[in-house]
């Protein structure tokens, strides 16, 4: 059987990898909830409140999967890898710390008064609560985020008996690789709850749903992800200069660059051979890697030979990097394609509506591949410098791993069928509804709802 | 007092209101989901509809509560974790259950409600087990004897019996009608099981930590903490005889059993806490051997003091939204 090190690397990544499927979604919902109420509440439009209504329940579902399995994610540093904290607590704890403190308590508790509070508090409470959870869950990004980058760009700290001490906490949140990380990630989020909108209102249009709330969906999430792809691109792009000044073995690996050259080629596809040192099948554009690294025809790229038994594993960074880059470019041209078939007919052909049903999850698969990137690049260290993945390791006897891996994997499986399948239940179920004013819906336009909390 | 004295002593303040709250918190909503009955849907609605506002936010007094551990004594976390690790896996795996049962059951075809319902029951119940072990192996100092694991065997029963317990005082509060009734005999049964659990536990303990014996049974504190017990005694007296008289006319005191309850965990708590303090790992780690640097400890001190009042004060406002009796959860 596997070591209680590799399992639990499995498990941690099994889990982590489970866990963002739901927040990477729920971060950037919130603010489209927050944008439909408000638009309601401007108009009074009950369009408006009936794309909020059905968002809101995908959204309460996916957060609720977010919360369990976020649980899961502060036990995990305890129970497999202790050396983490008792090398590095004295930085990652605080941070975790305030994450709680800051954002889990108030998206949590303002989460009640956001899903059941409309009819007991004025509607302006409940705008209100809705924006609270929206800074919630971003705040919850942004601690996380200032964590995972000080573990790949660690500043502010010296070390004192092998352990870790504070002594700049600016410098150990803004640390250098954290602006680009939480812009990316943020924009990640942006996407993938864009194209997931897009996609399940495609799907509700294409099986004759004839409301204007799908519409008004597909129409907004389009917009906003015609305006973040490409931007996404471009921070993309200066991340990884930022990665190239700090972590140069992981570029090296991505670009697939064996050997330190001048004027590297970018290599846009191919098969990596870590034990031969090349890359098989390459199709490449001179010159180009150099270009956008170094901004540059000739400028100079480390090769991997320089960082001998020091970088990470090639294959699953290049392979990786190329389906984040790859998804991407295909969300800029559907979301482009798609706002150009909107502002001329005002519809989109069924082919297109096909083609963002087939996207619906396309941001997952990009998100991941870019944390699988960011992670395993990060390896053999576990945070850049100071600790390595191996000496972190808890000491539990690998079949206790092996039974809680067992058990995660089984859970996660059922879920995942679940969630799929209760997405596809709730859509169909909100294609058969009729389009009505609902009584509530004009309640909700006087400014006081008091009356009615009995109802 | 030295920084590197006194802050440790804060934290395990701040850590300790964090796990009273939680248990409080929510063990009324695990106790309500073990609670669920199987002949009645319409009960079941109306139970789940009056902990949904609230069963998000009272489980992050356990993410709060284990957080601490982690920021403030990060050696006894790792510690408590390794051996409590198989405990904690099925934990969680409860919660997760449990967390989802309680979503997917209101957004899935109808006829798998009652399986989702199932669910939701099943995950509360090991959530509560798997906790009632724990505390019992963390008060057996993780010896693996079956003396120690007969004794956190029976710490589960006693912590699921208090859940629900608490959880049957809630739904008395919440509810109205028939439901009312039924969950004020499920008090009263929970209500003798919980004290039996108690009893055992306060016996048993002193007698496997000699430590604790001599804490509770030297002079001054004798008097003072033989008010714990006696004050317990009383409170579950009087829940009690509310409980046998529902339906109350005019519903008066309906909040009573729930009240007494509450007391009940604090006392309990403070019984406990009063047995191990200063160690943090039974007999092994103490507060200060445990502390993380004071600069960390100061830094999330700082911010403690700002958010906490805060965070109170809209848990205070959520409470007094949804106040009342519990109606139907509609999503507008
Ligand atoms: C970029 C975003 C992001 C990332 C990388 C992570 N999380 Fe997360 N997490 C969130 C964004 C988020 C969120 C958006 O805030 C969630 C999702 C749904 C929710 O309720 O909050 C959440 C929930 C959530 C919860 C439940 C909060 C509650 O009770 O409301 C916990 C305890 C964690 N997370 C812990 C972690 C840990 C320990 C992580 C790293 C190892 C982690 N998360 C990675
Ligand atoms: C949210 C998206 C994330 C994904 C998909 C992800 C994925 C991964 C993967 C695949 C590994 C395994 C790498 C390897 O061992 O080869 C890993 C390791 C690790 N990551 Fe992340 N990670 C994410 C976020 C985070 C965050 C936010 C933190 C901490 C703040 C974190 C902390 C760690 C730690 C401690 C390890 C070491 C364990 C290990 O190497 O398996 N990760 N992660
Ligand atoms: C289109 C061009 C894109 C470029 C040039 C790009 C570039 C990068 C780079 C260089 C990294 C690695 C950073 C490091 O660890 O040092 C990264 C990570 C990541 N990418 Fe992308 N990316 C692109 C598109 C996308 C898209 C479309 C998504 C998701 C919808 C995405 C999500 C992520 C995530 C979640 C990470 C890991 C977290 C982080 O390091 O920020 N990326 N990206």
């Amino acid at each position: 059987m596997l070591d209680t090190f590799m399992l639990s690397r499995i498990q941690f990544a099994a889990n982590i990898s489970f866990h963002i499927l739901f927040p990477t979604i729920t971060i950037a919902m919130c603010w489209f909830l927050c944008y439909f109420k408000v638009r309601f509440d401007l108009s009074g439009h009950p369009m408006w409140m009936r794309a909020y209504r059905f968002w809101v329940k995908v959204f309460a579902l996916t957060f609720a999967l977010g919360v369990v399995s976020g649980i899961t994610m502060s036990f995990q540093f305890g129970t497999n890898w202790p050396g983490f904290m008792e090398t590095v607590g004295n930085i990652a704890g605080p941070l975790l710390g305030y994450e709680v403190l800051t954002a889990f308590f108030l998206e949590a508790t303002f989460l009640g008064v956001m899903l059941f509070g409309m009819g007991r508090v004025p509607n302006k409470v409940h705008t209100f609560s809705t924006f609270m959870v929206a800074i919630g869950t971003s705040l919850s990004a942004f601690w996380i985020l200032a964590l995972n980058s000080w573990m790949q760009t660690p500043t502010g700290f010296e070390m004192r008996d092998g352990v870790a001490h504070a002594t700049d906490w600016w410098a150990i949140i803004f640390n250098p690789s954290f602006p680009y990380r939480l812009t990316h990630m943020l924009i990640a989020s942006g996407l993938t709850a864009a194209f997931f909108i897009a996609g399940l209102s495609a799907y509700r249009l294409l099986k004759g749903d004839e409301k204007k709330a799908p519409r008004v969906a597909l129409k907004t999430a389009l917009i906003v992800a015609a305006i973040l792809a490409p931007t996404q691109a471009f921070v993309g792009d200066l991340h990884g200069l930022n990665t190239l000044q700090h972590q140069p073995q992981k570029i090296a690996a991505i670009e697939g660059v064996w050997h330190t050259e001048k004027g590297a080629p970018l290599v846009l596809f191919g098969i990596p051979d870590e034990e031969q040192q090349t890359t098989h099948y390459a199709i490449e554009i001179p010159k180009v890697a150099s270009l956008i690294l170094t901004h540059e025809w000739d400028g100079e790229l480390q090769g991997l030979n320089e960082f001998e038994g020091n970088h990470p594993p090639v294959a699953p960074l290049f392979y990786g990097f190329r389906i984040m880059v790859g998804v991407g470019m295909l969300m800029i041209a559907a979301s482009w394609l798609g706002c150009w078939f909107w502002w001329r007919k005002r519809e989109l052909p069924t082919w297109m509506y096909r083609g963002l049903i087939a996207m619906t999850f396309s941001g997952w698969i990009a998100t991941l591949a870019g944390w699988y990137v960011t992670e395993i690049g990060r390896q053999p260290w576990l945070v850049t410098g100071v600790l390595t993945t191996a000496d972190a390791v808890t000491t539990v006897p690998n079949t206790s791993v092996a039974t809680s891996l067992a058990l995660y994997l089984t859970l996660y499986t059922v879920l995942i069928i679940a969630y799929l399948r209760t997405l596809l239940v709730m859509s169909n179920r909100a294609i058969e509804l009729e389009e009505y004013q609902s009584p509530t819906a004009t309640a909700i336009q006087s400014p006081v709802m008091k009356a009615e909390a009995k109802a | 007092m030295s920084e590197a004295q006194w802050l440790p002593i804060v934290f395990v303040g701040l850590m300790g209101l964090a796990v009273l709250l939680y248990a409080i918190l929510d063990g009324y909503d695990l106790g309500v989901g073990i609670l669920l009955p199987n002949d009645n849907e319409q009960q079941r609605d109306t139970m789940i509809a009056s902990i949904g506002p609230f069963w998000d936010a009272n489980e992050t007094w356990l993410v709060l509560a284990i957080g601490l551990l982690l920021i403030a004594f990060p050696e006894a976390h790792s510690e408590v974790m390794r051996e409590l690790y198989l405990p904690t896996a099925i934990m969680l795996a409860g919660l997760i259950l449990r967390g989802v049962a309680f979503d997917f059951r209101a957004k899935v075809a109808l006829e798998n409600k009652r399986t989702w319902d199932h669910i939701f029951r099943i995950g509360s119940l090991i959530t509560s087990l798997s906790q009632g072990y724990m505390l019992g192996m963390y008060v057996m100092g993780f010896e693996y004897t079956a003396q120690s694991i007969g004794f956190s065997i029976l710490s589960a029963l006693g912590v699921t019996a208090a859940y629900a317990y608490i959880g049957a005082a809630w739904l008395v509060m919440k509810t109205e009608g028939e439901l009312q009734v039924r969950a004020a005999t499920w008090g009263r049964r929970c209500g003798w099981t919980c004290l039996a659990g108690i009893i055992a536990v306060c016996a048993v303990n002193p007698l496997v930590n000699p430590a604790v014996f001599e804490k509770w049974f030297t002079f001054p504190f004798v008097v003072a903490m033989g008010m714990i017990p006696i004050t317990c005694f009383a409170m579950f007296a009087i829940v009690d005889r509310v409980l046998k008289k529902v339906p109350l006319p005019d519903d008066f005191g309906c909040w009573l059993p729930f009240v007494c309850a509450v007391i009940i965990f604090v006392l309990c708590f403070q019984g406990l806490a009063f047995s191990f303090y200063p160690y943090i790992v039974p007999g092994k780690i103490d507060i200060w051997q445990a502390a993380s640097a004071p600069e960390s400890l100061m830094f999330i001190l700082y911010g403690a003091v700002i958010v906490v009042p805060v965070i109170l004060a809209y848990t205070v406002f959520s409470y007094r939204v949804f106040w009342g009796k519990a109606t139907e959860l509609k999503y507008y």
